[in-house]
């Protein structure tokens, strides 16, 4: 136990060396805990999708539509269960920073496909009665201070002109990795307008959502799907949603390699501070070292202090960084909300902070733990004086 | 002058050091005993081997060859761990420099080698408050080293090297770093443990008035060393 007292007081002896030390690897963690948040966050949208559920897209480009006909054809090759479709309407609310993902969307099915998405049966019938209403997410209701009844006024990019919508329903996610920033309305909606000024985007849809029987299925009715579209009028590609979004993500997958390279460039650098900080301790304390080894310490207690120390110190910076990194994540999940709807501290996050931690702990102390049992009594008494 | 037994018996040792490729002799031949119980002050000028000569004693060094017997132990056919167990129990150190652990209390660093021992939290503690109050630094216990003069900080030292009670004290230069007063403390202190508590002192000097209180001289020179034996008793 006293050898345990000498290993506190030994790591808080130089009080400003251990400070910055320790400053510099919560900020070490800090931001290692960060960039990797950003980077769960950048595959939330392929995390949070499906494997049961299949998307049909034009196969030209996803900017093509694809007739709404297709629907009922889908819904009869075998292994398929549901067919929800729905439209990317790109309204923009009040201005263009405010950007809300929002679609036109088959009232009946929607949260048939996506149970994840959690809304009332009282508000699920509101919104399927009112042809005119919307269901909106629970944070970003929250962020622009929606309640039921209130109207929404989306500004048409893609289809021209201002959209009221009534907020029927707030949505809540099923799971911490649920998106709870979109909002949906009818497709039904839409299209009568469509049909009014724009005739040949009318009965479009811009894809289809397939849920089907059996997951493990999934890739055979995909293909009977593209199938039977093949050499019509507008040919699709069907994939599941993982890999849909995974799509989205592939275009930007340097940027995360980036990301994931430069956390663990983060963790190198503390580690060469930290090996620096314990390689002048330990020289200091050579001669301390000897006397102890005189005393009749070994090697093993001499190297115990060593590494104690140095993972002492390492796991006051780790526990200070994530201690950090919930309100950190939290002020930049909130300031970039528009680009990361989810951002949330993974666990595994923190298991890799605990991890890194150690292993920064135990290399810097290996060097000089291992010149400090070395260097003989006489030689270590010597640098005394 | 009455005979008593050896506890230190060392025989033809020699030791050289390396330096680059160069071999430097530095102890030649020493034979040498010293009885229980006795106070031997050991002289020579700088570089002569006299600290080397000490670490061979206590077992912090390593002889080229001859056989260096404590208590009957030939400690060179030790291993390094044998060793250091070895020096836990059957030798106290006292340096020039004190070398006591800045951030340790007077009471933790004496307290220091007893932490390689089975005693209690308890029986510990009686241990060192009792060497502490023989060193009569009772009232100084919760002091840190910066906060005590040389000379009690050497007497922290003296209780730590043997508060585990071991036969044997080396001590190389105690007072090299006091004042004359401090100096004679520290000496009085010596001899009383010599006296009471019956420990044999082999302590390295430059002073003669340390070397008055011993009650055997000898002299090292170049590595050798010098026959005629002083007795000052
Ligand atoms: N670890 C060592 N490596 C090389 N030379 C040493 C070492 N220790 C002592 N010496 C040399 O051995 C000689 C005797 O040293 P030392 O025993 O310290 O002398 P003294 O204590 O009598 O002044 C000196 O020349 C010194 O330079
Ligand atoms: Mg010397």
């Amino acid at each position: 136990m006293q050898i345990l007292k000498l290993l506190f007081k030994n790591s808080f002896r130089h009080k400003l060396r251990t400070s910055l030390t320790v400053f510099g690897i919560t900020i070490a963690i800090l931001a290692f805990g960060l960039l990797r948040t950003v980077v769960s966050a950048w595959y939330a949208g392929v995390e949070s999708s499906s494997a049961s559920r299949l998307v049909t897209r034009n196969s030209i480009s996803i900017i093509f539509f694809l007739p709404l006909s297709y629907k009922e054809k889908i819904r009869q090759i075998p292994g398929v269960k549901d067919v929800s479709y729905a439209t990317w309407f790109g309204g923009v609310y009040i201005s263009e920073k405010n950007f809300i993902p929002n679609f036109a969307v088959d009232v009946k099915t929607v949260f048939d496909l996506w149970p994840e998405f959690v809304l009332s049966e009282d508000q699920k019938n509101a919104f399927i009665r009112d042809r005119k209403s919307c269901v909106a997410g629970r944070k970003i209701a929250q962020k622009y201070g929606w309640k039921i009844g209130d109207t929404i006024t989306l500004k048409g990019t893609i289809f021209p002109g201002n959209w009221d919508f009534v907020l029927r329903g707030i949505y809540k996610g099923k799971y911490k990795s649920s998106d709870e920033t979109q909002l949906f309305f009818h497709w039904d909606y839409l299209n009568e307008s469509l049909k009014k000024t724009a005739t040949n985007r009318a009965d479009h849809v811009g894809w289809f959502t397939v849920n089907v029987t059996n997951p493990d299925l999934a890739s055979d009715v995909a293909a009977a799907i593209d199938k039977t579209f093949k050499n019509s009028l507008a040919e699709t590609i069907t994939e599941t949603e993982k890999a849909f979004q995974m799509g989205f993500v592939s275009m930007t997958e340097a940027i995360v390699i980036a990301v994931r390279i430069v956390s663990f460039v983060v963790i190198v650098i503390i580690m060469a501070v930290m090996a620096n900080t314990m390689a002048m301790t330990a020289r200091e304390r050579i001669g301390e070292y000897a006397i102890m080894k005189t005393l009749g310490f070994g090697g093993w207690h001499i190297a115990g202090l060593i590494f104690g120390e140095s993972l002492i110190i390492s796991f006051i910076g780790c526990a200070l960084g994530i201690a950090a990194t919930y309100p950190a994540a939290n002020a930049f999940g909130d300031a970039m909300s528009t680009y990361f709807p989810i951002f949330n501290v993974q666990r595994e996050t923190i298991y890799m902070d605990i991890a890194a931690t150690f292993i920064v702990g135990i290399v810097a102390a290996v060097f000089p733990a291992w010149r400090a049992v070395k260097v003989s009594i006489a030689d270590g008494l010597r640098r005394i004086g | 002058m009455e005979t008593k037994t050896a506890i230190v018996q060392i025989k033809n040792l020699f030791k050289s050091y390396k330096r680059g490729n160069q071999i430097i002799p530095v102890l030649q031949d020493i034979t040498l005993d010293i009885a229980d119980n006795e106070f031997m002050a050991l002289m020579g000028p700088s570089g002569s081997g006299k600290s080397t000569l000490l670490n061979l004693i206590a077992g912090i060094d390593k002889v080229d060859s001859g056989s260096v017997s404590i208590e009957g132990i030939d400690i060179t056919s030790l291993s390094e761990t044998g060793l250091a167990k070895w020096r836990s129990s059957h030798i106290g150190f006292i340096f020039q420099f004190y070398n006591l652990i800045p951030v340790l209390t007077a009471f933790e660093n004496a307290e220091l080698p007893l932490l390689l021992t089975g005693l209690s939290r308890k029986e510990r503690k009686e241990h060192v408050e009792m060497a502490l109050q023989i060193v009569n630094l009772s009232d100084r216990m919760k002091h840190y080293p910066s906060q005590l003069s040389g000379g009690q900080q050497q007497r922290v030292a003296i209780a730590r090297a043997f508060v585990t009670d071991p036969a044997i004290l080396v001590a190389d230069e105690p007072t090299g770093d006091l004042d004359r007063a401090s100096a004679k403390e520290i000496l009085d202190l010596m001899e009383r443990l010599v006296h009471e508590l019956g420990k044999t002192i082999i302590m390295v000097t430059h002073d003669p008035r340390a070397a008055e209180k011993a009650h055997i001289i000898r002299h090292l020179d170049k590595g050798i060393l010098n026959a005629n034996t002083q007795t000052s008793l």
